[in-house]
């Protein structure tokens, strides 16, 4: 059986009609104990698994999925990878993140496809020229790179931007963060569960967490869709459905549900370098390797748990885009969904102790938390091995909530995602 | 586009419409101490529920502030309600 990727087993398999090939993961039923249970087969469920065994040689771990690996978010997601943050705990997090990405495909033998072409955000007048500056300062006083453009260095590193004369907000500049760019979903979700599955970690899909079980104040276990399984330490990664997971287990959290939504189109000729978001019509857009563009903006208005895509969000993000690029208008689209993201107050993820004991938290990503699928899983990793805090996750403990010490990122970058 | 029924106005396209917050949220005293944990709890927590959620939504055209009971995950809207108890 071979496991090992390489272009020398590629070879032999060829020239064995792929027969040889082994399954990326195996399918086990669950046992009735573990040292360590992680809830949801996301990208952050499935890297605290590969973290936990290589980094605290944790393997009696499982994951127990309630649908398929990758399935919520990960999989429904643009796939912006990038650190342009503001505060330096936000920057401290994401650049490990960006860091762990550009060493993944070769720490987890998958090609999970960073390709980093760089993030462009533009400045559409004179005080955003000034704003985008005081971000980049930031950016660099934190240690992060990213560069400011001019109007001309702008319409040379993306053509096919809107510089015409009628454009309603004309571009003066913008910031580039080189480092930036996009990466595979799915390859991120299976490169992680296969790593972890190597490891001796099981995977369980179609498993729900309906209960925890809780002994003198202490969560000792859940009972699943797939009978009860007992741990020393449980972690969840729920992404939009930790307030309802939560409160199962009678913790309440500073969460609110959103559908965000994303659109695919037809595929065309390259026409874009890198991911350009234009804040003013708050749309996004990549070109991903098949020729399609992603496009991506802001969240809908209303709290929701309704996993699909509606009219006023198409109309406000493709409108944004025939501003921005005006050549693109007449592209069709072949897809349209929305995933379920949890939002919190200051747009910083929570992470830490959940409240009661022996139960630990890692969810409030929202609209950014594929690109910290790495350092999530680390920290998570990490805070179910130790039961303590690493220093990076410290700052991002539910407790801030009640201190005041608010990691305000949704205003500060003023960017949604 | 989706339809939701302002109490004053009848049946509009959602976007007049404007969400506000979840109902049944009570402001601490302040005529006394209130503690952080109260305050932390009035400011960030919510109920966040998958399902029937009740809450207060205003239609922006008229102003009115009302309750709007709905379903949270298929959008359902099951009734709306003014706030105000002499709307007729
Ligand atoms: C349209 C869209 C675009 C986005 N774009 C970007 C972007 O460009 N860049 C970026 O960084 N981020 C982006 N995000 C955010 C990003 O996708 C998420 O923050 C990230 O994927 C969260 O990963 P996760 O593993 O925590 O959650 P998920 O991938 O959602 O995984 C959680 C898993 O938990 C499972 N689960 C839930 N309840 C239970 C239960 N009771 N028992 C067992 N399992 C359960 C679910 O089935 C799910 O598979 C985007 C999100 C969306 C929706
Ligand atoms: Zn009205």
């Amino acid at each position: 059986m071979t496991r090992h990727y390489s272009a020398f087993n590629l070879l032999r398999e060829g020239l064995r009609g792929h027969k040889g090939w082994g399954r990326a993961w195996r399918s086990p039923e669950p046992k009735s104990a573990y040292d360590i249970v992680i809830i949801g087969g996301g990208g952050h469920g499935l890297a605290t698994a590969h973290y936990l065994v290589r980094n605290h040689g944790i393997t009696n771990v499982a994951v127990l999925e309630k649908g398929w690996l990758g399935g919520g978010n990960t999989g429904r997601n643009t796939t912006v990878i990038r650190s342009n943050y503001f505060y330096p705990e936000s920057a401290a997090l994401y650049d490990m993140s960006v860091q762990l990405y550009e060493g993944l495909s070769r720490e987890l033998n998958y090609n999970v496809m960073f390709s980093q072409r760089g993030m462009l955000v533009t400045a559409h007048s004179e005080p955003d020229m000034e704003m985008a500056a005081r971000q980049l300062n930031a950016m660099r006083l934190n240690g992060v790179d990213a560069e400011l453009l001019d109007a001309d260095q702008v319409r040379r590193f993306e053509p096919a931007l809107n510089f015409g004369p009628n454009m309603r907000f004309p571009i003066h500049g913008g910031i580039l963060q080189k480092r930036a760019g996009t990466g595979r979903h799915d390859a991120v979700a299976w490169g992680f569960a296969r790593s972890a599955d190597a490891g001796g970690v099981d995977i369980i899909q179609n498993c729900e967490v309906n209960e925890f079980i809780v002994e003198a104040g202490r969560c000792v276990g859940v009972n699943t869709s797939k009978g009860e399984i007992r741990a020393d330490a449980i972690g969840a990664a729920v992404a939009g459905h930790s307030s309802a997971l939560m409160k199962k287990a009678g913790v309440e959290l500073p969460i609110n549900s959103y559908a965000l939504q994303a659109f695919v189109s037809e595929p065309l000729k390259p026409v874009l370098n890198s991911v350009v978001l234009c804040p003013p019509f708050g749309t996004y857009v990549s070109q991903s390797d098949k020729g399609g563009l992603v496009i991506g903006g802001g969240l809908d208005r209303v709290p929701s748990y309704g996993q699909r895509g509606n009219m006023p969000v198409q109309e406000a993000v493709l409108s944004g885009l025939a501003e921005m690029m005006p050549s693109l208008s007449k592209v069709k689209l072949l897809r349209h969904w929305a995933g379920i993201v949890d939002v919190t107050p200051d747009s910083s993820p929570i992470i830490g102790p959940s409240g009661l004991d022996g139960l630990y938290l890692d969810c409030g990503w929202g609209t950014g938390g594929f690109k910290a699928i790495p350092v999530g899983g680390w920290l998570l990793a990490h805070l179910l091995a130790t039961g303590k805090h690493h220093e990076i996750s410290r700052p991002f403990d539910r407790n801030r909530f009640v201190s005041g010490y608010l990691i305000d990122e949704g205003a500060a970058s003023g960017i949604a995602h | 586009m989706q339809i939701f029924t302002c109490p004053s106005c009848g049946a509009r396209d959602e976007r007049e419409f404007h969400f506000s917050g979840e109902l049944g949220k009570v402001r601490p005293n302040t005529t006394g101490e209130v503690n952080e944990e109260e305050w932390a709890t009035y400011l960030h927590t919510q109920g966040n529920e998958l399902g029937a959620v009740r809450e207060v939504w205003m239609h922006m055209t008229c102003a009115e502030l009302f309750v709007m009971e709905r379903d949270s995950v298929t959008m359902e809207v099951l009734s709306t309600t003014p706030l105000r108890k002499d709307v007729s």
